[in-house]
């Protein structure tokens, strides 16, 4: 969000400066920590990434070819002008299921991500900050949810979920949330526990802000960016057992999304029969929305811990100025501002 | 030792809440599912089989909610989960059939992907900036890649249209299963693929945690007064990853729980006759016997798994053994 702002930017000042004369230079330092987030390459890769899926999530059963459920067409076909990505065994047409199915597949994510993150922070922040027995009973229950292995748990809880419910991708994101909040949780409580002793928080608490004031207005804000490359991993998580879970057959089968693609991919034989345009299709989908998300959180990873942010422009600049390649020891590597 | 009980008590109490929620699971959900499903077996298997079920999950009982806990308990302790509606079998025996080729796989990839990852990720922290960094984004990617959609690949690649590696199942079927050399030759053969797409899939991660540990590591004192001191470069290293590992230990259970989660999936691909090709039975079948004992002993290896990777913590990190 924040780098569509970023994107936008260049073009105001160039009205604004032509009225202030010489003050973009003093301004531009400024205007660059409001904004520092979003500047590398990898970050706007994996927001325009992100960006094209969500507008194939939004328009692609608008756009779909052929209804992606009909089985009027010649099974088994390779790609060609009419079936881009060819047709399935069952005579169905690949791009429109790829199309129809970007929707529920994106939903269940955003979802289950929202509610996950929601919850590791209420629960993460409360163990946090109010310490004592909350905190203990808190962080024993993020603990245990960390130990059970989620997949298996969700398969359970919904294979007894009714057929009706099976293809309600609000409730399936739901239940997902369940397993997925503990590990924000805990990175979010470790860190509510290191601002709560920090002086500006004691301060506004002698002042005698309320305890829920403290929370939103002085530690909340500090923890935005971990809060989003938490959102990030959730949503990462929730797509990938989303689509595991279609694709062993838990949720309506009949429900085009891109895991139940590959359980009929699967269930047919698509791999050993070498029909390769059934199932490379919605599994590069997943792959690519991972891989943005996966960019966007090295943005944020490299936003909150600077070390590793010096990491990403040492290689060819320092060639440049005939540096060693050798690593540094000791020395906290500093970028430098250009001028 | 202490917190070595601490885990071992969470541990203990995740596998209390597994088994409860095993046990409300089916009693508590909206529908009724086991009286749907009682009602679409009926005819299809004996009566005692029926009588059977209604029992293991309190359908029709005439018996409290506490008193029904006790029974299950106490099952629980006899290793009697049930009978698998699809298999017609006790669902303890299908499980002692399965689990070896589960354990088997999953655990020895584990062991790799973790080894190779933390390698891999140590050169990378300690060289960083240079071409190596190439492998960061090539990682991200097959993070990203669900395992099972990777085996699906490689199983057309390298085993359909090379022939490199043979196809499905875990061992020649033209053997019969037995402790003698040919056989134990075939299982490694007819493992490898499947072991190589968990690997691959899972070393990304290790790679990643262990390679940005390494990079914060190298810039501590200790390790600048390492270089000062003149120490060979082998052991600077040593004492600089000895230290960065520790997250990637402790962060063990989350990883483990979506390896096992990707390398479940990974067995329908290959026809690998382990627990994850069991779980398609069961689901596909709405076997809920089987479902609740395959998620039963998944939790368990699993937490078991975590507890040797603490034990393996306390070993590396003197800090923890000596507040005890």
């Amino acid at each position: 969000m924040a780098s569509t702002t970023a994107a936008a930017a260049p073009q105001l000042p160039g009205t604004l400066e032509g009225q202030l004369g010489k003050s973009p230079a003093r301004r531009r330092p400024r205007r660059r920590r409001v904004l520092a987030l979003p500047r590398s390459g990898k970050v706007v890769l994996g927001l325009v990434i992100l960006g094209a899926f969500v507008v194939l999530a939004i328009v692609g059963p608008y756009v779909a070819p052929y209804n992606p459920s009909s089985t009027n067409f010649t099974p088994g076909l390779h790609p060609d002008a009419a079936h881009w990505f060819g047709t399935t065994l069952l005579g169905q047409d690949v791009l429109s299921q790829v199309l129809v199915g970007a929707r529920p597949t994106l939903v269940v994510g955003f979802v289950a991500g929202a509610i996950a993150t929601g919850l590791s922070m209420v629960i993460g922040v409360t163990a946090g900050y109010i310490g004592g027995a909350t905190d203990e009973g808190l962080s024993l229950a993020s603990n245990v949810f960390l130990a059970i292995p989620g997949l298996p748990l969700l398969i359970v809880i919904d294979t007894y979920l009714p057929q009706g419910a099976r293809s309600n991708t609000i409730l399936i994101g739901a239940v997902i949330a369940l397993t997925g909040w503990a590990w924000g949780a805990r990175v979010l409580r470790a860190l509510t526990l290191s601002l709560r002793n920090r002086d500006f928080v004691e301060a506004s608490r002698i002042i005698g802000e309320s305890r829920w004031r403290i929370i939103f207005v002085e530690v909340v804000p500090n923890l935005l960016a971990v809060l989003a490359s938490s959102f990030l991993f959730t949503l990462l998580y929730s797509i990938g057992t989303y689509v595991a879970l279609a694709y062993i057959g838990v949720t309506d089968t009949a429900q085009w999304n891109w895991g139940s693609m590959l359980y009929w991919a699967q269930a047919n034989n698509a791999a050993t029969g070498n029909q390769w345009w059934w199932f490379l299709p919605p599994g590069l989908c997943i792959a690519l929305v991972g891989m943005g998300l996966a960019l966007l959180n090295f943005g944020i990873d490299e936003f909150i811990n600077p070390r590793l942010r010096a990491a990403g422009v040492t290689g060819r600049s320092r060639r440049k100025v005939k540096l060693s390649n050798r690593p540094r020891l000791g020395l906290t590597p500093v970028v430098e501002a250009p001028r | 030792m202490t917190t070595l009980a601490r885990r071992l008590g969470v541990y203990l109490l995740t596998a209390w809440v597994a088994i409860t929620v095993n046990f409300l699971l089916p009693r508590m959900m909206p529908g009724n599912p086991v009286r749907i499903l009682i009602g679409k077996i009926h005819g299809r298997v004996t009566p005692q089989m029926v009588r059977a079920i209604e029992e293991q999950f309190g359908v029709g009982l005439h018996q409290g909610l506490w008193s029904q806990y006790l029974h299950y308990w106490d099952q629980l302790f006899h290793l009697n989960l049930g009978v698998s509606i699809a298999l017609s079998a006790p669902v303890s025996s299908v499980l002692k059939q399965t689990v070896p080729w589960t354990v088997g796989l999953i655990g020895a990839s584990t062991v790799l992907s973790f080894l190779l990852g933390t390698f891999v990720g140590t050169y990378l922290g300690w060289r960083r900036g240079t071409v190596f960094d190439a492998v960061l984004p090539v990682a991200t990617f097959f993070q990203a890649v669900p395992y099972f959609f990777f085996g699906t690949v490689l199983l057309l690649v390298f085993a359909s249209h090379l022939r490199w590696f043979p196809e499905l199942g875990a061992y020649n079927e033209a053997l019969t299963p037995h402790w003698h050399w040919a056989f134990v030759a075939s299982v490694l053969r007819y493992g490898q693929l499947p072991a190589i797409t968990v690997i691959v899939s899972s070393v990304a991660g290790w790679i990643m945690g262990m390679r940005n540990m390494m990079v914060t590591t190298v810039a501590e004192d200790f390790v600048l007064m390492a270089v000062a001191k003149g120490l060979p470069k082998r052991k600077v290293v040593a004492y600089a990853a000895r230290n960065a590992v520790l997250p990637s230990i402790s962060n063990f259970s989350l990883a483990m729980g979506l390896l096992v989660s990707g390398a479940l999936l990974v067995e329908l691909v290959f026809n690998y006759p382990g627990v994850g090709d069991l779980l398609l039975t069961a689901v596909q079948n709405e076997d809920y016997p089987l479902l609740q004992g395959i998620f039963l002993v998944i939790t368990f290896t699993v937490l078991s798994a975590n507890l040797i990777a603490d034990v393996v913590y306390m070993a590396l990190d003197p800090r923890i053994r000596r507040e005890a």
